[in-house]
């Protein structure tokens, strides 16, 4: 079966950082990224969804070559810890924008934002600007327009991490939900190893700008051979 | 500490509420018993003329601002972008006169376009004097104001914003909806108050560019009844209606207040996507750089083509500029002085207050205030040489604004982050300072002091009204070498003024707003 995500011997230089990434994550999965501040998994994510350009190597997405796709071409979707939303357009303005940009919706798109805002619980919202909003609610209206995006892979770069830990436990919940039901491929960054052990199937350890671990979270997170990942999660050698 | 901060506060208001306050019941009492003036249609007019020019100069500076923003924004490799930015900032710093000077020497009856028109036989050219040079030259002065404010806040765009707009595949049309309009709506009602606000309160540009009882502001107006005509009452009932002006601008402004961006378009804006035709933004920020930089251009080169040479050794110019510099260095180490009280002082708090203290002198014109001060020295007979300590401590009022503006929130960061530390280890009063505050404050006192000077340096508005026998400064000698119709030696000091500012700008810190807390 073709992989959702293939990464190819990709190059990336950030500042005195030299990153390369080998990585497959196969459709349907859920992976978390996790590693030290600066290692790079924001960068990977980017590279992903093509705001950033590899100084060399394959990205595949979807089994297509993804060297000259636009970031919006791409198969992607995305979340972002903030800065999500429009703060001058409403709830429903903002959802809308992920179906069609000049904001006109046939039946069918009104249809699919109000699907999307009821499925994140935030019905009755659209009116609202987002900063009448929680923190959360604000993530929920970011997770419905990726809903109304209808593209087959979810990237979260630390989406809730700004969040308390009840709120952020029920965003994952529904985050884990969403992937279900909708059969995504999700790549989840997160700083929390803990995030993983609730959401994901696999997990990629990344350190110094490279992917050193990919598994499943057991092998992963249970793993004792390596170093950095001992260091990082805190465990004694 | 708290207390000696306040004792420090609290002394430093008192001399200010005495500045202030004295010269402001000078001119209510004057007001009350000055002789009868039928002068309500004159009070009309003047009001009028003033909020009419202030509209107009606040429109067009504003309006213009946003294509050039814009143009700018969507070039952030632009050739040459960093420095024509720095330029852009350069009126800021310039006197007010000095910038009269190149406006006249492009747009006056013997300027450049003059005699671009002359070749073209077109013997009908405009005046600059009057309501339309008075515009011309507030859009010289606050069109690159608005254009670095309005490119801030553009750029202040979050990386994340771009990167959904490319990812929702936005184009150019789309980014302007919903992305770069709603930024400049978010500050524009605060640009227009504030570059409204300057035009209702600006003196230099509308005295020398008005064209009598027509084309007069209260502030031009306060001048004449008392340069001219010295009619306190009547100059006290203008001073009234322009303090009640000022309070409604600035309360107006206040309510329309957005978080103002200090740092004004120094940077690149980083994710924006390439948007927009190259050809459109090069054309609109080629104009807006020749309209910029043109009357500078023009102050140089007329300045270095008269007579310099022969009036860098008179004595009247030599003897003006010392006294321009005695009293810019005297009223910005004052200045200095009393920001830093204030500043203390909000530290101990109430902060508000202090920030709100600091920024007085701004609602309540100069001329206001060096009016009531003339009053004041007319009754106990001071004239001349011996009012110069008080223009000093005038310069001083009109700095604090500035000055303060840096260091409060300095002082603030500064107080929250070391004062539990220096009371723990015993540090207080000047062994606190040399050891701490004055060694990590040095780049914002350096910047306020340079403020102050630049304010100082370029009054005109305060040596208008106590100048003349003997007390004369550079902008005042300008002015009356304006006056008199002697071209060549307004434009050789003009430029003298113009090297003057700009190298005192140029050795103050580049910028703490990157730092602004130490």
């Amino acid at each position: 079966m073709t992989p959702a995500i293939q990464i190819k011997d990709v190059r990336f230089r950030y500042e005195d950082m030299d990153m390369r990434f080998d990585l497959e994550v196969a459709a349907g999965r859920f992976l978390a990224v996790i590693g030290p501040s600066g290692a790079g998994k924001s960068t990977l994510l980017n590279l992903i969804a093509g705001f950033e350009v590899p100084l060399g190597g394959e990205i595949a997405l979807m089994g297509r070559p993804a060297a000259g796709v636009s970031p919006s071409e791409r198969p992607v979707t995305i979340v972002f810890q903030e800065h999500n939303l429009f703060p001058h357009l409403d709830v429903w303005a903002n959802v809308a924008l992920g179906r069609a940009t000049h904001l006109k919706l046939d039946a069918a798109g009104e249809e699919a934002v109000r699907k999307a805002l009821a499925r994140v619980g935030l019905l009755g919202f659209e009116r609202r600007r987002p900063k009448e909003l929680s923190g959360g609610e604000r993530q929920r209206v970011a997770l419905a327009r990726c809903l109304v995006r209808e593209r087959p892979i979810l990237l979260l770069d630390e989406p809730f991490a700004a969040l308390g830990p009840a709120l952020r436990r029920d965003m994952l919940e529904l985050l884990t939900a969403l992937w279900r039901e909708q059969k995504l491929t999700v790549v989840l960054v997160s700083h929390d190893p803990d995030d993983a052990r609730r959401a994901a199937t696999d997990v990629a350890f990344v350190h110094a700008g490279r992917i050193l671990r990919h598994g499943s979270v057991h092998q992963v997170l249970d793993a004792t051979d390596l170093p950095e990942l001992t260091e990082y999660l805190g465990r004694p050698l | 500490m708290r207390q000696r901060r306040r004792l420090i506060g609290a002394v430093a208001l008192v001399l200010l509420i005495g500045l202030l306050g004295a010269p402001l019941l000078a001119l209510l009492t004057a007001g009350l018993d000055g002789r009868e003036v039928a002068a309500g249609a004159y009070l009309w007019d003047v009001t009028r003329f003033t909020l009419l020019q202030a509209g107009l100069s606040a429109a067009l500076s504003v309006g213009l601002a946003v294509p050039v923003a814009l143009a700018l924004a969507h070039r952030p490799d632009l050739p040459g972008r960093r420095l024509l930015l720095r330029l852009f900032a350069m009126p800021m710093a310039l006197p007010a006169l000095v910038g009269v000077t190149g406006i006249v020497g492009i747009y006056g009856q013997a300027g450049l376009l003059s005699e671009l028109a002359g070749w073209f036989e077109l013997t009908r050219f405009p005046s600059i004097y009057g309501l339309a040079g008075i515009v011309l030259a507030h859009v010289f002065y606050n069109l690159p104001l608005a254009t670095l404010l309005l490119l801030a806040r553009l750029e202040a765009t979050p990386v994340e914003t771009w990167r959904i707009a490319v990812a929702l595949g936005l184009g150019a049309r789309d980014i302007l909806r919903f992305i770069d309009l709603p930024a400049i709506r978010e500050v524009l009602p605060r640009i227009l108050s504030l570059v409204f606000m300057l035009a209702v309160a600006s003196f230099t540009i509308v005295l020398t560019l008005g064209g009598g009882p027509g084309a007069t502001t209260l502030e031009v107006a306060i001048y004449q009844a008392l340069r001219f005509d010295f009619d306190p009452g009547l100059a006290a009932r203008l001073a009234i209606l322009q303090v009640a002006v000022s309070l409604l601008v600035a309360f107006a402004a206040g309510r329309s207040a957005v978080p103002m961006l200090v740092e004004a378009g120094t940077g690149k804006g980083r994710g924006r996507p390439q948007a927009g035709s190259r050809w459109r933004d090069g054309a609109i920020i080629g104009l807006a750089a020749v309209f910029v930089l043109g009357p500078l251009a023009a102050v140089v080169a007329g300045g270095l083509s008269r007579s310099l040479p022969s009036l860098l050794v008179d004595p009247l110019v030599m003897r003006a500029l010392a006294t321009s510099l005695v009293i810019g260095i005297a009223a910005a180490c004052l200045g200095l002085i009393a920001a830093y009280a204030l500043a203390l002082a909000a530290a101990a708090g109430p902060a508000r207050f202090y920030d709100v203290v600091s920024l007085v002198t701004l609602v309540v014109p100069s001329v206001v205030i060096a009016a009531g001060w003339y009053l004041l020295a007319h009754r106990l007979g001071v004239a001349g040489w011996a009012t110069a300590p008080l223009v000093v401590l005038l310069n001083v009022l009109m700095a604090i604004p500035y000055a303060a503006s840096v260091l409060i929130p300095a002082v603030r960061a500064l107080a929250e982050r070391q004062d539990r530390l220096a009371v723990s280890l015993g540090l207080t009063g000047w062994r606190r300072f040399r050891l701490i505050d004055g060694p990590l404050l040095k780049r914002q006192m350096a910047l306020a002091f340079g403020l102050a000077g630049l304010v100082s340096l370029g009054d005109l508005g305060i040596i208008a009204i106590f100048g003349g026998d003997g007390l004369v400064t550079l902008p005042l000698l300008l002015y009356q070498r304006l006056g008199s119709y002697r071209t060549g030696d307004a434009d050789a000091l003009a430029l003298v003024l113009m090297a003057l500012t700009l190298a005192l700008a140029w050795m103050l810190p580049r910028s703490v707003a990157g730092d602004p807390t130490p």
